[in-house]
């Protein structure tokens, strides 16, 4: 791409996971997993004189994945319909808000690869309803599952903002955190909980032109996008470079070919007849709603990665491992407020825990370890009762039993031992146990250090205090080299 | 008298005072339109089972010792209305069969009340006429001449309670389809504010226009029955929030002082010369009563049927997209989507089709401007016009009708002479008010005549008040057809 440059926006389509449909009481169901028409009612099968009310919980979403793309949230909203016909739209239309949606004009700061940082506009974040799904089984065959139908979907367009596939990873990548972050959803592609649509065009390097663009629908994962779009980039280069042009069109992506398919020539694109929903009088969001979701909104990853690192000192690295997960990110500002020391609390996440985690397939919330749990054992290492050897072994205990740290020191006895007494007279008994190397030492092989140390660790079950240990026993072989 | 003759209100003393029951009601109903309806063709179906079923609750509530405006008392519903596990068609054959697994507000509303519904009465197909010849069923007669239409489309609902085989009824008024029939019948029809009634289970025609009205012989009995089905219901999100005050007994008959405006635009030359002498007539016996008579504009006037069928069949065209027999209804049989989904469309009728057709051209790419977005501009324009009307008067009297029932078959092959049926009643729907119609004579040919009274919004209880007034001053409303 010496010469030409990408022109990209991306259509996000993401559900909305709240309780039920955006214009029903009917819940809404993990459309994967659910027996097929298990979850619906008469209005998402589209029956006669069935009739929508907005979903209070779906305007609360849109109202803050809106706030989190820094979008205005519009207080006069507006529903249309999209009229057009297949079987897996039970009313022949889909409400969706053309005109007056719930946020406009926002912007995304995506971080590259060079470290740089590019803000992405978003155009605008609408509410609508998704359509049920259609498989065909073949033999003339196709059958239709409903579950899907009415659930409350985001759709999130962009600017043509995006330069390349990387960007638009980066900002997808983005947005779906945000998403996890705001509870809407849980980010899962495989499910098509998140969708992507993109449309790409290529220009000359310099120029501001905006090219006939395609638009390639259904991508059903991170890989499906960048693959589409390197695709068309190449493609589009190609066709240039060859003095052809390009057709507006909409594009499939075929996953097993690696390569995007027309699905519908701008001739044939779709009339959609647009009108206003005579069903739903339009819908006003006060500023009172408004203020009040604002004062909810929780603390966004950029604004936690800002403060690990300038407030509380962590390494860029571990700022952004930590940040990358809201529960992770919670769980890490729990222990911090219970009083552990940030970086420690860091390291023992990012170190022990996130491996535990990978191997047991578990959330950092299922462990049965809590933050404060966390905090105590470190407050037992910073406080002298334990080393850090025996703290890795305390916190397996705690994995695998959810006891205290304390509780397991104690049953245990690992407790080191920081009498000085009792060190002293450890240390008397090896001297006295072993004259021969007593006497060496007091002659000057000064080498015998290391091995009274082990002695003397060994005779403390090594729970003695490496520090008062060293002491005491330096002082002791001070002794006998005078006495000698 | 025999008791399907008298009106609701008249059976409804004889309940309480034990005089008759639910159950006798209800047969002598069912036992009438057993007699008739195979000349009138009211009902498509009947519920007599379910019927008599209800009729023994209300009896027993009765004996129990309660008491309601419509406890024990035979209805009809249009076939529009849903009613949980009894066919409701729309007058259409793409719903042949469907059985809804829910009730209409409205049915609830009624069951509750402890009213008996004795069936579903024919309606042009998806309410989409002036006469109920446009239902794919059959065709109604009106019980004073049965040759002749009983106006649309809630047709069958006004033969019904016309023709005694039913105390009172509800239909749905799109753009005239309650006040039309009632004038036709010589019935009180009221429609009442828009969202003044939920129209949660009531199939969709026109959704912005689309409201439930009710029929009854008497102004007191149509009030009786728009008393039981108003009210808020958050299942419908146009749906008014306002408390519904007791219509009868805002029945005074009082109506001196009342402000009575008559559009100069309503009364044109060429119009009906009965029908015009009849409506000027009981304009003078309202003035007689105290009401003032003023001459008011309604400029817009000639605007309100083309803007009414632009939004109307704008609305229809998106509404009537679901009927794709995948998930209800029967279907076709093609060998994939496009051709099932083409034959299951077949079974629309014609004016179906053709007003599915005029509303996707009026809202295509190219047109809406033209079209569909013009005729919300000039909706707008007919609001503001009344609404100036209504800050010097409190009710807009003019003719219903145009014309008096005219012959099965005359208007068919006219759209445009079908369409000035409701030249008179389209206004209101595109406005916020409401309107009723009420019996103000006959013509030569001994067909009814109705009045028109429009009021503000929610000013369901002028109109029927001023009707009220006027009703007791006369004794058209006594009238039966000789059936």
């Amino acid at each position: 791409m010496s010469k030409y440059e990408a022109v990209i926006g991306l259509e996000i389509h993401a559900e909305m996971l709240t309780e039920s449909k955006m214009f029903s009481g009917c819940r809404v169901v993990d459309s994967v997993e659910a027996d097929p028409n298990s979850a619906v009612d008469p209005l998402s099968l589209g029956m006669p004189g069935m009739l929508p009310v907005v979903n209070r919980d779906a305007i609360e979403m849109a109202m803050k994945v809106g706030m989190a793309l820094n979008c205005d949230i519009n207080q006069f909203n507006a529903f249309e319909r999209k009229n057009y016909f297949y079987p897996d739209l039970p009313k022949g239309y889909q409400i969706t808000q053309l005109e007056n949606p719930i946020a406009t004009e926002g912007h995304l700061d995506i971080e590259l690869e060079d470290g740089t940082t590019k803000r992405i506009r978003v155009t605008r974040a609408h509410m609508e309803e998704d359509t049920g799904k259609l498989s065909h089984i073949g033999k003339g065959i196709s059958l239709v599952d409903y579950n899907r139908a009415g659930v409350p979907l985001l759709e999130i367009v962009s600017e043509p903002d995006i330069r390349s596939a990387e960007e638009a990873l980066a900002y997808a990548a983005k947005v779906r955190q945000i998403l996890r972050y705001t509870g809407v959803n849980t980010g899962d592609m495989e499910k098509g909980i998140i969708r992507f649509e993109a449309n790409i065009s290529i220009r000359e390097a310099g120029t501001d032109v905006l090219n006939t663009r395609v638009e390639v629908k259904n991508l059903n994962s991170f890989r499906a996008m960048t693959d589409a779009i390197n695709y068309q980039l190449k493609e589009q280069e190609r066709i240039y470079e060859a003095g052809g042009s390009i057709d507006q069109e909409t594009l499939g992506w075929d996953e097993e070919k690696k390569k995007t398919y027309s699905q519908r020539s701008k001739e044939d694109a779709h009339d959609y007849r647009y009108f206003p929903d005579p069903d739903l009088p339009p819908l006003f969001v006060d500023q009172d709603w408004i203020d009040r979701v604002r004062s909810e909104m929780i603390e966004l990853p950029d604004a936690k990665v800002a403060r690990y690192r300038d407030e509380l000192s962590l390494s860029a690295y571990d700022a952004d491992v930590l940040a990358e997960d809201r529960t992770v990110a919670e769980w890490f500002d729990t222990a911090v407020a219970a009083g552990g020391s940030a970086k420690k609390v860091a390291n023992w996440i990012i170190n022990n825990l996130f491996a535990h985690m990978n191997e047991s397939k578990e959330e950092i919330t299922d462990l049965k370890i809590s933050p404060e749990g966390l905090v105590e054992l470190i407050g037992l290492v910073d406080g002298g009762t334990i080393n850090n050897n025996t703290a890795k072994d305390v916190l397996v205990d705690m994995l695998a039993s959810g006891q205290s740290a304390k509780s397991i020191v104690d049953e245990k006895g690992l407790a080191q031992v920081s009498d000085d007494g009792a060190i002293l007279e450890i240390i008397e008994k090896v001297i006295a146990d072993n004259p021969k190397m007593a006497a060496d030492y007091a002659g000057g092989k000064t080498k015998l250090r290391g091995a009274f140390m082990g002695f003397v660790m060994r005779e403390l079950k090594g729970k003695g205090n490496p520090g008062i240990v060293n002491q005491l026993l330096d002082k002791a072989l001070a002794d006998l080299s005078e006495s000698g | 008298m025999s008791l399907t003759e008298k009106t609701l209100t008249q059976v409804r003393d004889l309940l309480r005072n034990g005089e008759t029951s639910s159950v006798a009601l209800t047969e002598a109903i069912l036992s009438r339109i057993e007699a008739v309806d195979s000349d009138v063709k009211a009902y498509v179906r009947t519920t007599a089972d379910l019927a008599l079923e209800q009729a023994r609750a209300a009896d027993a509530r009765i004996a129990a010792g309660e008491s309601g405006p419509l406890l024990g008392v035979p209805v009809g519903i249009k076939d529009l209305i849903c009613s949980d596990g009894v066919e409701t068609t729309a007058g259409s054959k793409i719903l042949e069969g469907f059985k809804p697994p829910y009730n209409a507000f409205v049915t609830e509303k009624l069951k509750e009340a402890g009213a008996v519904i004795v069936g579903m009465t024919n309606t042009d197909e998806f309410g989409m006429g002036s006469s109920t010849e446009y239902s794919a069923y059959q065709t109604t007669s009106n019980p004073w001449d049965l040759t002749r239409v009983p106006g649309g489309s809630s047709g069958g609902s006004a033969a019904a309670v016309s023709g005694n085989m039913a105390y009172g009824s509800l239909g749905t008024d799109t753009g005239g389809s309650v006040r039309t029939p009632a004038s036709f019948c010589n019935l009180v029809g009221i429609r009442p504010t828009y969202g003044r009634v939920s129209r949660w289970g009531v199939i969709a025609y026109a959704s912005s226009l689309d409201q439930i009205g009710a029929f009854g012989k008497t102004v007191q009995d149509a009030a009786a029955m728009l008393g039981v089905v108003a009210g808020h219901d958050p299942r419908d999100s146009t749906s008014l929030q306002h408390p519904v005050p007791d219509y009868e007994a805002s029945l005074t008959g009082d109506i001196k002082g009342l402000k009575i405006g008559v559009p100069k635009q309503y009364f044109v030359d060429g119009m009906n010369a009965e029908v015009e002498a009849a409506v000027r007539a009981s304009l003078d016996v309202m003035a007689n009563l105290g009401a003032e008579i003023h001459e008011i504009d309604l400029n817009m006037a000639e605007y309100a049927l083309a803007t009414y069928y632009l939004i109307a069949t704008s609305e229809a065209s998106s509404n009537l997209a679901r009927y794709d027999g995948v998930r209800y209804g029967p279907r076709g049989t093609g060998k994939d989507v496009t051709e099932t989904t083409m034959r299951t469309r077949a079974k629309f009728g014609s004016e179906v089709k053709s007003r599915i057709m005029l509303g996707t051209f009026a809202l295509s790419s190219g047109y809406y401007d033209a079209y569909y977005g013009k005729a919300l501009k000039a909706r707008t324009l007919i609001i503001r016009d009344f609404e100036k009307a209504f800050e010097k008067v409190d009710v807009i009297a003019t003719p219903t009708s145009p014309n008096t029932a005219f012959k099965i078959g005359d208007n068919t092959t006219d759209p445009l002479a079908m369409y000035l049926t409701d030249i008179y009643t389209v206004s209101l729907n595109l406005s916020a008010g409401c309107g009723l119609s009420v019996p103000c004579g006959f013509d030569s040919n001994n067909l009814p005549i109705g009045l028109q009274l429009m009021g503000n919004t929610l000013q369901e209880e002028t109109i029927l008040n001023a009707a009220y007034a006027y009703e007791q001053a006369t004794d058209w409303h006594t009238k039966r057809p000789s059936l």
